[in-house]
């Protein structure tokens, strides 16, 4: 697919805008019809693909947030999952049995719906204190002091549990289960869910991948609006500036702290955001989801998809998102099966005398490997990502390399 | 800068509670244990001082968080283990002569290795962004970190892997029940000599002094005609060097390795160069012993799974309130 929207891209110029249209369509399209695919492809037993793309949605979220900080302002956050991890904490602590096995006793069951914009709040806030004192700093240290961050709050979480010093607040490595599934006061049914159109009170999520699909959809387009709008408003202006050269930004009246804090704590909330609605969803929320493999995870997705363009991130984080999950997800075991047909069966066993693990256990380990060269080569052979924003591609169609720019810039 | 005696009144502040906060099971819990703590806390400060000094070289000379140093740490320890089998150094033999000079052979083979892959790290994954924005570098190492965590859990698997005890286990008693071991006593001589020998080097050869005027103006010095792609190369290559021994040390005293050992050291080693002041060698090795003796002591009064959070509060507190660190001379840009 994405060769295909590459092949288009090389038109250039004015086209642009319509090849994003064209990628937005498609995308749109894909999702709608995503269910009836899975249903079509698998027969009838497409719970477990619908599930996986609601769950591709929570990294496109991820993905569109990191995208504001890195991409649109030039900030690198490598502590990314830790906003990720605040949020679906918050969902865990503040909806489920948790409370009650803490000092205060007393079970918290907010609403889902809340919990979602409570997560963000919280996030944006973590982003906010964090930003503050650290955003004055050079780039490459805010890159550290939020790795720093991204460690600590899952180590927090993972303490903060049965035996610790405050009491047990999160489980500790046992992780938050059994969250309240989210319900809604009414509900439509009809023809799509095989019956006949009338309003059912109080429709309760349960654990049919189907309605988080659905949400995960509406959330998506409605946060693609949100950030499309702000790229193209005053504050989208600043940050691009901001990005391109700080200096001249703050000399043509941008306050630059401002910007940077609003930037880092937007995409904070948008991890936040995913965080509640990925721990309720999994109705489980432990320390070990949001490890620093999460935040490189999701720049890979916007480093790939391409800095500071909103389709071009969506398609990363998907691409990505398959080849983690599905296709290295299923490899080892595709392979062992694959080398026992082909006779090559005792590579299946481990051989610890010459420290061979078996090719399955062997395999699961590619993807580190794969994760460095991705970067790697991304970075080297095609900076501007595989679809690349309208400014680069602009730069790049002038002939004027990024190299060129900062030199000019640096002299 | 300005706030420079609030910033001191607050590590004065930061003392007094740290001191008020441990001194009653300090003294609960006697001398003998306070003096094994510290031998444990030098020792692994030792190995974080040799990490820190390539990442405060890397950052002095192209300002750039060479995130893979931590990777090329554990490399060393990865690759040395082979060699050590090569040079027919084995478990439970006494350490005579030859061993002596088959472990000194281990460690110029393992630094000069893994210098050489630095270089070529360089040469491959940051020189052609040299003039790119920050971003694509740093991006880039992270990259360069991830592909040496993958080729490492190719190699020697995602399990914890032993290696080999070549060291003398011998304690000498220090009175009173404390004990002072034989890899205590090594692993700190070893980052001494290692330390010196490059402080003399920066400090006496003309390359060394290429190094201190690059890092301080790289046009200048190309003007003065000293060669920037090699001066740089000699700085990756020196501090993976010291990685690597650092590696060495690191198995040698703890017996144990894993493939994404790097990731945490690498970040301890960071705070440790930040904290004695980035680019500044000899506070690079006294960052490094605080951040060994912080741990020791963390794990040793306190609970041991908070100590890697006071360590990450500390590398957030540092940069925020003295980014200069604490004998940094560097001023950073903003």
């Amino acid at each position: 697919m994405s060769a295909l929207l590459r092949g288009r891209l090389t038109g250039l110029g004015p086209r642009l805008r319509q090849r994003n249209f064209i990628v937005y369509a498609v995308l749109l399209a894909g999702a709608l019809l995503w269910p009836s695919i899975a249903d079509f492809i698998t027969n009838g037993n497409a719970t477990p693909l619908i599930s996986q793309g609601a769950d591709a949605g929570v990294y496109v979220l991820l993905a569109i947030g990191l995208n504001v900080v890195v991409g649109f302002a030039g900030l690198l956050d490598l502590g990314y999952a830790a906003f990720f991890a605040i949020g679906a904490y918050t969902a865990g602590i503040l909806g489920s049995g948790q409370l009650g096995a803490s000092p205060l006793h007393h079970e918290v069951h907010l609403p889902f719906w809340i919990l979602l914009f409570l997560a963000m709040f919280f996030a944006a806030s973590f982003g906010a204190i964090l930003g503050a004192p650290t955003l004055r700093l050079r780039g490459d240290y805010l890159a550290i002091v939020t790795l720093g961050f991204g460690e600590i709050v899952p180590r927090i979480f993972r303490n903060m549990g049965f035996g610790s010093p405050l009491g047990n607040w999160t489980s500790g490595i046992n992780g938050i289960n059994a969250l309240d599934r989210p319900s809604l006061p009414y509900w439509i049914t009809g023809p799509w869910v095989n019956e006949p159109l009338k309003i059912v009170s109080n429709f309760n999520f349960g654990f049919d991948p189907m309605p988080f699909y659905v949400l995960m959809v509406i959330l998506v387009i409605a946060c693609v609006i949100l950030v499309n709008n702000l790229q193209g408003s005053r504050m989208g202006r600043a940050w691009m500036a901001v990005r391109e050269d700080e200096v001249a930004a703050a000399a043509m009246g941008v306050n630059t702290v401002t910007t940077k804090l609003l930037a880092f704590g937007i995409g904070a909330a948008f991890s936040g955001f995913a965080g509640a609605y990925y721990g309720t969803k999994l109705s489980l929320v432990g320390p070990d989801a949001f490890s620093f493999v999460v935040s490189v995870t999701v720049l890979v997705m916007v480093v790939l998809g391409g800095m500071g363009n909103i389709p071009g991130v969506i398609v990363g984080a998907i691409l990505i998102y398959y080849v983690l999950f599905s296709f290295l997800g299923n490899l080892p075991d595709y392979l062992s099966s694959l080398a026992t047909q082909v006779g090559l069966g005792w590579l299946n066993e481990p051989n610890y005398a010459h420290n061979w693990p078996g090719l399955a256990n062997e395999v699961s380990l590619l993807p580190f490997l794969i994760f460095g060269l991705i970067l790697v080569a991304i970075m080297l052979l095609r900076p501007q990502g595989l679809l690349p924003s309208r400014t680069r591609a602009e730069e790049l169609r002038k002939g004027v390399s990024q190299e060129a720019v900062s030199d000019a810039r640096s002299t | 800068m300005t706030g420079s005696v609030g910033n001191w009144m607050l590590a004065a502040l930061a003392i007094l509670i740290i001191g008020v906060a441990l001194g009653p099971r300090v003294v609960s819990a006697g001398p003998t244990f306070f003096l094994q703590i510290l031998t444990y806390g030098f020792a692994d400060g030792a190995v974080y001082a040799l990490v820190a000094i390539g990442y405060t070289m890397v950052y002095g000379i192209i300002e750039l968080i060479n995130f893979a140093h931590g990777d090329v740490f554990t490399l060393g320890a990865a690759v040395s283990i082979p060699i050590m089998g090569a040079l027919g150094l084995a478990e439970g033999k006494a350490l005579g002569f030859l061993a002596v000079l088959a472990l000194l052979g281990t460690f110029v083979i393992t630094m000069a290795l893994v210098g050489v892959l630095n270089i070529a790290i360089e040469r491959i994954a940051y020189r052609p962004l040299r003039n790119a924005p920050r971003l694509a570098p740093l991006i880039t190492a992270v990259g360069v970190s991830f592909i040496l965590e993958g080729i490492m859990a190719l190699w020697i698997g995602n399990s914890t892997v032993h290696y080999p005890d070549l060291l003398p286990s011998t304690r000498i008693s220090l009175g009173g029940g404390a004990t002072l071991g034989f890899k205590d006593v090594f692993v700190v001589v070893v980052a001494v000599i290692l330390v010196s020998a490059l402080t003399l080097f920066i400090g006496r050869t003309k390359l060394g002094t290429a190094m201190r005027a690059t890092a301080q103006d790289k046009e200048a010095a190309q003007l003065m005609g000293i060669d920037i792609n090699r001066t740089i190369a000699a700085t990756f290559f020196i501090g993976a060097a010291l990685a690597g021994a650092g590696g060495i040390i690191f198995g040698l005293y703890y017996n144990t390795i894993n493939f994404q050992l790097g990731f945490s050291a690498g970040l301890f080693a960071f705070t440790a160069a930040v904290f004695g002041g980035i680019g500044n060698i000899q506070g690079a090795a006294l960052g490094g012993l605080i951040i060994g003796l912080v741990r020791a002591f963390s794990d040793g009064y306190l609970r041991s799974e908070w100590t890697d959070v006071w360590i990450f509060a500390m590398l957030i507190l540092v940069l925020v309130f003295r980014p200069t660190g604490l004998l940094g001379m560097r001023v950073p840009e903003k």
